[in-house]
């Protein structure tokens, strides 16, 4: 997909900083957003996190559509609540699939481009539409596109005044593999042409692909922060939980205490719960131990395979 | 046109709610006809068919179904992100949004009242109408365009206000009436042509001061909301 790289806007000297300090927001008794501070500069960043961990609120507070409750949210130093200016230097896909549907996807770039009162708006649309692959459709309604498209089109309307910083909310939902591998080159692209980007998910695989850099969120917190192969480790040499059941619980109990890769057990009513720190060499141990002490294992059931488990774990770590 | 208005103006026309805004200046316009037509005296059709339907109705629906339809649908869809995220003043949104919708509304209804009005009286009546019903089309949409702005339900509030306040209050409590935009509009057009067909308790100074009133509170209103516009977040 050579586009991407030609279409893309060249490296400029200026960059920009969006700093979050000591930012909170909570809604009633609910707290969305529990003291995140974080500095994003030139690059891509992924913003990871299970569906409810406050991504999208802090999405909004950066972008100026939401006051945080306590802290501050500064682009350059400046505030980006109640402060239309700063949308000179940042561009939103917010991850609500709104567009006017009346309107065709040029007549609504281009609309976008005048908003921003360009020098030269049909040029700014067109290069935007090129730079998202649009241009074959340009002409169509909005309303007669598919999601992917649609997602495309407001991704086109966010670039189009070439913005400093980028701010995307689960900007692969709803795209076919093609256009996520496009999206992806395109953001990868912008990255590496200086501009600040920042994209959410709840989707390790998409972030890994993407950024090198990511700040994961749990339950309203930042729960991680940094390279992201330092954190996938962190998540993959998490100790591992097991329920077991077996024809001598506490037999059972008293013969995995003595393996290195067992950190601990619990001995319940309904049967074991277990802790290991390496998840195959305790499952490769387990029926070894058992069949030499005669115990029959009914059951074994990892616990805690979910994303949630993975990202409450960082929380702990 | 700025690009503000071209979106308002495809917008509005753009949805079918647009179509909702036909029955009733038509049922206006027919309703004089047929009165004038069978012979009923002006007197007896006048005050029910230019104040009952035209005035109490006619204009506050229409101006609802306009004034909430200009930020409010886009606010309900969500679209308002993509003018909000532009570093353009918020006052160069609100202002060609209302000019849209008094606009359109004050078309909508001063054609039909001036219809009316000449149907029941005169030319002078007539032009009465249509200008006061064009100066309450202002007052109106600014209200309402400020009521998108301060609630989720703006259609709801504006039925309470012209239902109950204007329609029901008004009628029973007369102190009411001095903040009824209703009555406003009728001093102001008995003012231009007085006639025995208008009549309200409300003066033409107070009208005037209280119009005025309405439309720069209102619309200062909506510009400072629309600064500190939030998107609903996350409820998980």
């Amino acid at each position: 997909m050579t586009t991407t790289s030609t279409a893309a806007p060249a490296a400029t000297a200026t960059t920009s900083t969006l700093d979050l300090a000591g930012v909170s927001r909570w809604y009633g008794n609910v707290v969305a957003v529990n003291d995140v501070s974080m500095s994003l500069g030139p690059g891509v960043t992924g913003l990871l996190g299970p569906n409810g961990a406050g991504k999208t609120t802090l999405l909004h507070m950066m972008a100026g559509f939401l006051t945080p409750s306590r802290g501050q949210v500064t682009l350059d130093g400046r505030p980006t609540w109640r402060n239309p200016e700063v949308y000179r230097l940042l561009g939103l896909v917010s991850e609500r699939e709104a567009v006017h549907s009346f309107l065709t996807a040029y007549e609504f770039v281009l609309a976008t481009a005048k908003l921003h009162k360009l020098p030269d708006p049909q040029a700014a649309a067109r290069r935007a539409i090129d730079l998202v692959e649009m241009a074959d459709a340009q002409d169509r309604r909005i309303g007669t596109y598919s999601k992917g498209m649609r997602q495309r089109t407001r991704v086109a309307a966010a670039l189009v005044h070439d913005p400093q910083v980028l701010l995307l909310d689960e900007p692969f939902n709803g795209m076919d593999p093609r256009q996520r591998l496009h999206m992806m080159e395109l953001l990868h692209s912008l990255g590496d042409a200086g501009r600040t980007i920042l994209f959410s998910s709840h989707i390790l695989e998409e972030v890994e692909q993407v950024s090198g850099t990511v700040q994961v969120m749990v339950a309203g917190r930042l729960a991680a922060s940094g390279d992201f192969r330092t954190i996938r480790r962190l998540m993959t040499n998490r100790p591992h939980v097991f329920a077991i059941r077996s024809t001598d619980d506490r037999a059972l109990a008293v013969a995995l205490m003595a393996e290195t890769s067992v950190s601990g057990v619990e001995l319940g009513r309904d049967g074991l719960t277990v802790r290991a720190g390496d998840y195959g060499a305790f499952t490769r141990m387990l029926p070894k131990v058992a069949l030499a002490r005669g115990i029959r294992v009914q059951q074994l059931v990892p616990e805690d395979e979910s994303l949630e488990s993975v990202f409450s774990y960082l929380v702990e770590a | 046109m700025s690009t503000v208005s071209w979106i308002t103006v495809r917008g509005l026309f753009g949805r079918r709610r647009f179509l909702l805004l036909l029955p009733l200046p038509v049922l206006l316009v027919g309703l004089a006809v047929l009165s004038r037509g069978l012979g009923v005296a002006p007197a007896d059709w006048g005050p029910p068919v230019l104040v009952g339907l035209g005035l109490a109705v006619v204009l506050p629906v229409v101006a609802l179904i306009v004034g909430t339809g200009v930020l409010g649908a886009e606010i309900d869809d969500g679209t308002v992100v993509h003018v909000l995220t532009t570093p353009l003043p918020r006052w160069q949104i609100v202002l060609p949004k209302l000019a849209v919708a008094a606009g359109a509304t004050a078309v909508t209804v001063a054609v039909p009242l001036f219809a009316a009005g000449l149907l029941a009286d005169s030319v002078r009546l007539g032009v009465a109408l249509a200008v006061a019903a064009s100066v309450g089309a202002l007052a109106y949409t600014a209200l309402f365009v400020a009521a998108s702005l301060l609630t989720r339900r703006p259609v709801l509030l504006g039925l309470v206000y012209v239902l109950i306040w204007e329609g029901l209050l008004s009628n029973v409590v007369t102190g009411t009436r001095v903040l009824s935009i209703q009555h406003y509009v009728i001093a102001l057009a008995d003012r231009l042509a007085p006639t025995n067909l208008l009549s309200t308790t409300v003066s033409v100074s107070v009208a005037a001061v209280m119009t005025s009133l309405i439309i720069i509170g209102a619309t200062f209103l909506s510009i400072d909301r629309l600064r500190s516009f939030s998107v609903a977040g996350e409820t998980s």
